[in-house]
This record gives C-alpha cells, sequence and structure tokens, in this order.
C-alpha cells in the first residue's frame, strides 16, 4: 500500500483522506442531520455530488491514457455511456410490470413499438451481477476492438484523436435508431429500483453516493499502481519518444492497448454508477460533445497527476450546474473561456500552478 | 498405403509439427575469434551503388573504427548490419551460426547487436537510473512490465553500467537535464543494458567538447575486449586516440584497412579522403 503511493505519497494521503472524510460524512449530514438544521444536505444535492465522483472517475479513466500515454481520446464518454447503458438495461428490466403498458417481460418502449419479444441482447439484464459484468467487458472489448486496429496501423496524434470522435459520434447516431432497440431518443428512463431497494429513497442515495466514492478510491489507486510501477514509466517514455522505446524492445501497441482497455473499464464502471443517480441514460451521452468537456476537466486539473483530473472534474460540472441554472446561454462560452484559459496560461492546470507556486517558495 | 502411412505420421504422439517448435537463433559461437562476417555485399538504391562488394572482418573484443567520406557507404553498411536494409547479395553472419539476412530488426537487436545512432535520444522526463532501467534486458510483456520490480542481480548490473559510463553521482537527475556528452554516455550505457556482444556506435563526438571527447574515447576502449565495438567517426584526432585498427570506406568499397599511421599515410586514402 505504501510503495503504491510513494511517488505522489503526500499528494496521495491528503486526496484519499479528502475523499474518504467526504464519503461518510455527505451521507451523514443528509440522512441524520434533519431538514432544519443549517448543515443538512438536500437529497438532491447528494445525487449531483454523486454524479460528480462518477465524472471524477471518467476524468481519471481520460487522464491515465492522455496524461501518461499522451493519447488524447475524444472518444471516451463513449465508453461511459456504455457502461451507463448496461446499468439502464438492469434498471428496465427491474420495473417489471410496473411499467405504463404493465408488460412484465418487456420495457415500455418495446412494447409501444409493438415489438413482441425481448431483442437477444437484452437477455441477462434481469441479473444485477450480469449488468455489472457487461458495464465492464462492453467498453473493454470495444477499446480493444478499437484499439487493436489504430495502434497496430501506427495511428497517433491528431489522427487518433478524429477516430475516438468518430467512434463515439456514430454510436450516438446508431443509439438514436429506434430499431437498435435501445429506447432510441429518449434512452432509456422511469427505474423504479435497484436490487430490491426504491431509487426515490434516500438510503438507496446515500448508498450510491457512496459507492461512487469507493469506486474512485479504487480507480485513483489502480491508477497510481500503474504510474508508479515500471508499466507507468514506459507509458511516460511512449509518450515522450515513441520509437525509442520501440527500439528498446517494447511492443509498444500491446502497451497502448492494455492502458486503454483498462481506462475504458474504469469509464464503464463510471457510467454505470452514473445512471441510477441521474435517473436517465440516453444518446445525448454519446454527443462528442461531452467527451470534449472530459478532456477539459482533465486539463483544468491538471494532466499526469490522477488528483488532478478530479479537482478539475468537480471545479468545471460545478461551475456548469451553478451556470446552466442562473445563466443558460452563457456556459458554453464559459466552457471555452476557460480551455483556451488553461491551454495559454495554465499548461498544467491548478495542480500545476499550486505546485510552481510551492516550488518558488 | 501411401496415404495412410502418412496419416500415422501426422498422429504420431511423440512428436512435435515442425512449424509448431518455436524458431530460437542460435546461440552466438565466435570460436573462430571473428564475431561479425560481411562478404561481397552489394545494396543499390535506384541504381546507385551504396555498397559495392563489401567485405569486411570484426574480430571478437575489437574496437574498429571507420572512416570516410560522406556517402562512402557507412550508414548503409550499418542499416545493414542492424537488419534495416537487406542487401541485393552478399552474407552477413553474426558469428559461426547465426544468419543476420533471416533475422528481422528486433531480432537481432535481440542476438546481441546494439547500435546507437548519431543523435542522443534519451527519455528526457525520467531520471538516469529510470533511463537505464527501462532499456535493460528482461521480459517486456505488459503484464511482466506491470509486475516487474528489480531483482539484486540486475539492480548491480544498472551500478556497474552507471560506474562504467561514469554517471553515478547523477543517477537521481532528469535525463533532459544533463549536458550534451552525458546524454552521449547514457544511451551508450542503455545499449549496454542489452548485454550486446557488438555495438555499432554513430559519430559519438559529434558536438563534444574536448575534454568530454577525452572521457568518450576511455569509455569506448574500456568497452572493448568484452565486447566489440564499431565505430564511425568523422573527427580524425578522436580516430587516432583510440584506434587499433581503421578501416577506410569510399564508394562503397573497403579502400585500405590497417592502423591510423598506414591509413594517414596511404596515398589513395590522402587523396580520397584526408588530403582534402
Amino acid at each position: 500500500m505504501v510503495s503504491i503511493l510513494m511517488n505522489n505519497k503526500r499528494a496521495s494521503i491528503i486526496f484519499l483522506a479528502c475523499l474518504g472524510f467526504a464519503t461518510v460524512l455527505v451521507p451523514i449530514l443528509n440522512l441524520l442531520v434533519g431538514p432544519d438544521n443549517a448543515f443538512h444536505i438536500p437529497t438532491y444535492t447528494m445525487s449531483m455530488l454523486g454524479k460528480y465522483l462518477t465524472y471524477a472517475l471518467l476524468a481519471v479513466a481520460v487522464d491515465l491514457v492522455w496524461g501518461y500515454l499522451g493519447i488524447l481520446s475524444l472518444g471516451h464518454g463513449a465508453f461511459f455511456a456504455l457502461g451507463g447503458y448496461a446499468m439502464g438495461m438492469y434498471l428496465m428490466r427491474q420495473i417489471g410490470d410496473r411499467g405504463v403498458y404493465g408488460n412484465p417481460i418487456l420495457p415500455d418502449f418495446m412494447v409501444f413499438l409493438n415489438w413482441q419479444e425481448l431483442p437477444w441482447f437484452w437477455h441477462g439484464f434481469q441479473w444485477f451481477w450480469f449488468a455489472i459484468l457487461m458495464a465492464v467487458l462492453v467498453p473493454t472489448l470495444l477499446s480493444i476492438f478499437f484499439g487493436w486496429f489504430a495502434f497496430r496501423s501506427r495511428v497517433t496524434g491528431v489522427y487518433l484523436s478524429i477516430i475516438t470522435q468518430a467512434l463515439t459520434f456514430s454510436l450516438l447516431l446508431a443509439f438514436f435508431r429506434n430499431e437498435m432497440g435501445f429506447g432510441g431518443n429518449n434512452g432509456l428512463t422511469d427505474f423504479k429500483d435497484i436490487l430490491g431497494f426504491s431509487l426515490q429513497s434516500d438510503y438507496t442515495r446515500a448508498s450510491l453516493f457512496i459507492a461512487s466514492g469507493i469506486a474512485l478510491a479504487f480507480g485513483y489507486l489502480c491508477c497510481q499502481y500503474i504510474v508508479n510501477s515500471k508499466l507507468g514509466r514506459v507509458c511516460t517514455a511512449i509518450r515522450d519518444s515513441e520509437s525509442r522505446v520501440q527500439f528498446i524492445g517494447y511492443r509498444i501497441e500491446n502497451f497502448k492497448l492494455w492502458v486503454f482497455a483498462f481506462s475504458a473499464a474504469l469509464a464503464g464502471i463510471a457510467g454505470a454508477l452514473y445512471v441510477p443517480q441521474v435517473g436517465i441514460i440516453n444518446p445525448s451521452e454519446f454527443s462528442p460533445l461531452n467527451s470534449i468537456e472530459i478532456v477539459v476537466w482533465v486539463a483544468v486539473g491538471g494532466r499526469a497527476t490522477i488528483y488532478g483530473p478530479v479537482i478539475g472534474a468537480l471545479l468545471v460540472n460545478y461551475a456548469k450546474s451553478f451556470l446552466t441554472a442562473a445563466m443558460p446561454e452563457s456556459w458554453l462560452f464559459v466552457l471555452g473561456a476557460i480551455f483556451i484559459v488553461v491551454t495559454l496560461f495554465l499548461p498544467h492546470g491548478i495542480t500545476g500552478l499550486l505546485k510552481s507556486k510551492k516550488e518558488s517558495q | 498405403m501411401q496415404p495412410l502411412e502418412k496419416m500415422r505420421q501426422l498422429f504420431r504422439r511423440d512428436q512435435v509439427f515442425d512449424f509448431l517448435i518455436p524458431d530460437i537463433p542460435p546461440d552466438l559461437d565466435v570460436t573462430h575469434g571473428v564475431i561479425l562476417y560481411l562478404e561481397d555485399i552489394s545494396v543499390s538504391f535506384d541504381g546507385f551503388k551504396a555498397i559495392d562488394n563489401l567485405n569486411l572482418y570484426i574480430g571478437d573484443g575489437e574496437l574498429r573504427c571507420i572512416i570516410g567520406p560522406n556517402g562512402a557507404g557507412k550508414t548503409t553498411m550499418m542499416d545493414i548490419i542492424t537488419g534495416k536494409t537487406k542487401p541485393d547479395y552478399g552474407k552477413a553472419w553474426f558469428g559461426q551460426s547465426i544468419n543476420l539476412l533471416k533475422l528481422s530488426e528486433p531480432e537481432i537487436a535481440q542476438a546481441g547487436i546494439g547500435r546507437k545512432f548519431q543523435k542522443p535520444t534519451v527519455f528526457e522526463n525520467h531520471s538516469v537510473f529510470e533511463n537505464l532501467e527501462l532499456a535493460m534486458a528482461c521480459n517486456k510483456g505488459v503484464l511482466p512490465t506491470l509486475m516487474a520490480s528489480l531483482s539484486g542481480e540486475q539492480h548491480d548490473h544498472i551500478d556497474k553500467v552507471l560506474e562504467l559510463v561514469g554517471l553515478t553521482e547523477i543517477t537521481k537527475s532528469r535525463a533532459g537535464s544533463l549536458s550534451h556528452g552525458q546524454k552521449q554516455w547514457l544511451e551508450i550505457g542503455m545499449l549496454l543494458m542489452q548485454k550486446p556482444k557488438l555495438l555499432l556506435v554513430d559519430e559519438p563526438v559529434a558536438g563534444m567538447t574536448l575534454q568530454e571527447m577525452e572521457r568518450t574515447a576511455e569509455l569506448l576502449t574500456s568497452l572493448a575486449g568484452e565486447r566489440s565495438v564499431i565505430v564511425v567517426e568523422h573527427d580524425m584526432d578522436f580516430v587516432r586516440s583510440i584506434a587499433q585498427k581503421v578501416t577506410v570506406l569510399h564508394q562503397g568499397r573497403i579502400l585500405m584497412e590497417g592502423s591510423m599511421d598506414e591509413v594517414q599515410n596511404d596515398q589513395r586514402v590522402i587523396e580520397v579522403y584526408l588530403g582534402e
């Protein structure tokens, strides 16, 4: 445990302590502190914070491939959304005959489309474990399939970014179609319960929040383990001088493939935790803009730190929630401005700013 | 009977199909005292003969300098040895047992030929120690790399190489902060981590100060003996300071071979190269 955190020991301990503290404190303030108390956290806020934690996990996944391996993925939203869809399918099956049409097997949108039986890929999703497995497996397999071709053909740099963008855009178009069997435009929603517990209950919400915190800590520790191992040093070497690494005798396409796949798996887990807290998953999650926003979180927080992107994801999303409520039209301009400012003045993000301050003292 | 007999052969349980037997290159064999044979090698690019009937033998443990004017075929020769270029004719053997023309680039590197390019390329964001660790000969699969931890033996090997290239005092420094000469030495060290039997060094002292040059000369002479070293260099003073034997290339052929004094006094060499 200690050796895992060796390089970023202090930062890691501070980060994990803060995360652990928040993961315990927020549910307590929600459940045990009465609504009249000034410290009470409403369930709505807790779910929003839980959503931010899943975003943070997604940002950590992107940082692993972008910050350490130099692959600027503009398609990680796709892996996130696929994980989300897997969880959404489970939640749909859980509705049972409580839907509008009362069909015990078919989800509402299938009844509406006059489908007679469940498509083959919906089988198995009545089990929670199967859904979780798929939430990890489907993004992983897609990333392996995609990466196998992309990395073997030595597609790098901007070209790779563009095809990741194309990947998520093509999935967006596919999931919009009703024939795909994922609810088309409307996606999957109107969930009732998870593992038998009502999604409306505060206790379920608190559990989901805690699960998100634990998943983030898990993802953080895994990524720290990877980047502090020799594998991490090979990754940064690939980022800095790809041909040289190859010359030394490493098969870089394999390294890229497996790290990319692990990152996609983390994104899938994040998506699976995101959906029950938000209550809906639809094709807009595949939109290229979402994937670009993730990159902005990472850039704001600071690349190649792992904890930086968490800070970035929390700050940018808080700003987004605040601004889209206060001044809805301004958000995209602000997002653009943030990106420009970070690129021009903060190449190492907020954590880089803190670091350079500390060094100059 | 013929097909039946074939079937029987196919299902014999005491043997393995030929294509399933892994292709292990034979071990390096230098019992005749020669580590590299290049015989009758010719290469032409678009009709231009870059290498023309070249014959070159490098002894085991020898330090050989190769000089020659631009376009003499020095780099092409290195490319052939490392497998980057395939010759049109000729033979290239590493020791008596390894046919270089049948191996790919990584296989040749694995067999024990290391090459240092002219421009130093080290991993600038890694420390000196980490650079050597990355270059170390070991299992380079993804999972073994994730689980890798340095054994005592490997640690000793890194320490030994650090001492050899004279970077012991700055093991923790970022490679990007090193001077040009130190980067060159670090790169030679990275080559040594792969335990090569034959080192090809391309213009090691280009851009070095006089002191750095002296250090490099010492380093290269100390490396020969245990391994063989081929140095391609333009700087005559440097060649004189290290060379036991010098080969002069000209228009893809060997013009002459001999000690530095012989070479410098040879009329033909003076004409094509030194006299200019």
